[in-house]
């Protein structure tokens, strides 16, 4: 019982709370340049998922069965990037091969997330978050972590692109077109996030 | 002639915020106040000059397919070493910045120029277009910076520059996250407006 409350305050946490694209600024590149359309975002969304979830995995068992014991610390930065850089390249490969289908609808955004900071993000995060009564994540924790902020990436992402769909037809002036009116309905939202920020757990 | 072109694109025709509209993360999580923005501009603007003098120098002899990965290693390297630096010598300013500073590596206005520019021009004009990309995008970053913590804060650099009753009950959510995205939102529009009367 306890493991699931905890659950329920990690999963509340991090898709609202202290969402990651409207709280903590991490994302941003895929949230503006992939949410025109809504197949797209939603396809973008899952595979974050995916490669937050096993990269969250894969760099706490470095941090700290490499980093730490042999105090190379000052390696996270590069360590973490390179470990990143080489899973979404495999999973990329595995996909390809297993499952040509998932690859078509999936494969074009997989390079992107190389560069998507929300990655790196939750890795470098994971090292060091807490648990309110001071314990540090522990391996299943870091998971479910990665893998509940991808949820929430994919829920602003896929609200974002159904609104920018509606918002093409939208009669604007023609300065505020495109990029200018996403972000300040990227603002709107984040106000409306901002209500979350009352829950307290 | 073409290196002074290369110098002063990067401020105002291909400013890497307003219009390539790259490296949005640290440009609206950081600006809240003018000494972060500060800090994170000539930060980046560092890690910028050295991996285009660096990845000038060795694209000669890195394979076209592994590339990339090259090229984040080396801006991980200089990303670590201002990391060490800042936290060192500005522990205050290290710790507004917190995990912005590691994710400089996945700022795709840095790996964005390594591999648009620097991949393909000589060591003088890589250097140049990164000073200049460095500068244009300091720039950005402080203009939204200042807009926020004037109105958010009422002061500019720590200064006061508002009345004091503005002072005490702020526009707060300037400096919150929703202010940062109608900022930038804002900015563009203006900036898309001005393109236009030219």
């Amino acid at each position: 019982m306890e493991f699931l409350a905890k659950m329920m305050v990690m999963a509340v946490g991090a898709i609202f709370v202290q969402n990651f694209v409207l709280a903590r600024f991490l994302g941003l590149c895929p949230y503006l340049g992939v949410s025109k359309k809504l197949d797209s975002a939603f396809g973008m969304g899952m595979a974050v998922i995916f490669v937050m979830t096993m990269a969250s995995a894969i760099t706490y068992l470095i941090q700290v069965y490499l980093l730490i014991p042999y105090g190379l610390g000052y390696l996270q930065t590069i360590a973490f990037i390179l470990t990143i850089a080489t899973l979404v390249q495999f999973v990329e490969m595995v996909i390809q091969k297993n499952s040509p289908s998932l690859y078509k609808s999936l494969g074009v955004f997989l390079p992107l997330i190389t560069t998507n900071c929300a990655v790196l993000g939750v890795a470098i995060l994971n090292t060091t978050a807490k648990w309110a009564d001071g314990t540090p994540y522990n391996f299943l924790d870091a998971v479910l972590n990665g893998f509940f902020s991808g949820v929430g990436f994919t829920l602003v992402l896929v609200l974002m692109a159904g609104m920018r769909e509606r918002l093409e037809y939208a009669n604007l002036p023609k300065s505020m077109k495109g990029m200018p009116i996403a972000l300040i309905v990227a603002g709107a939202m984040a106000l409306a996030f901002l209500g979350f920020s009352g829950l307290k757990m | 002639m073409d290196n002074m072109k290369v110098l002063t694109n990067g401020f105002i025709k291909e400013n890497p915020v307003f219009i390539l509209v790259l490296g949005m993360c640290p440009t609206l999580a950081v600006t809240s106040s003018v000494v972060n923005s500060l800090g994170m501009g000539l930060s980046t603007t560092f890690v910028l000059i050295c991996s285009n003098i660096i990845v000038a120098m060795i694209k000669g002899f890195t394979p076209a397919k592994i590339r990339i990965p090259v090229f984040i290693v080396v801006i991980a390297t200089f990303v670590t070493i201002v990391d060490m630096t800042m936290g060192a010598f500005m522990p205050a300013l290290h710790k507004s910045l917190g995990l912005f500073i590691p994710l400089i590596v996945v700022n795709c206005v840095i790996l964005g120029r390594a591999e648009a520019f620097a991949s393909k021009n000589n060591v003088l004009s890589s250097t140049l277009d990164g000073i200049s990309m460095g500068l244009g995008f300091t720039l950005a970053l402080s203009l939204i910076g200042a807009i926020r913590e004037v109105l958010g804060a009422g002061t500019l650099l720590g200064f006061a520059v508002l009345p004091k009753a503005y002072i005490e009950s702020p526009m707060l959510v300037a400096i919150l996250a929703p202010g940062a995205f109608i900022t930038v939102g804002f900015l563009m529009a203006i900036i898309n407006m001005m393109k236009k009367e030219k």
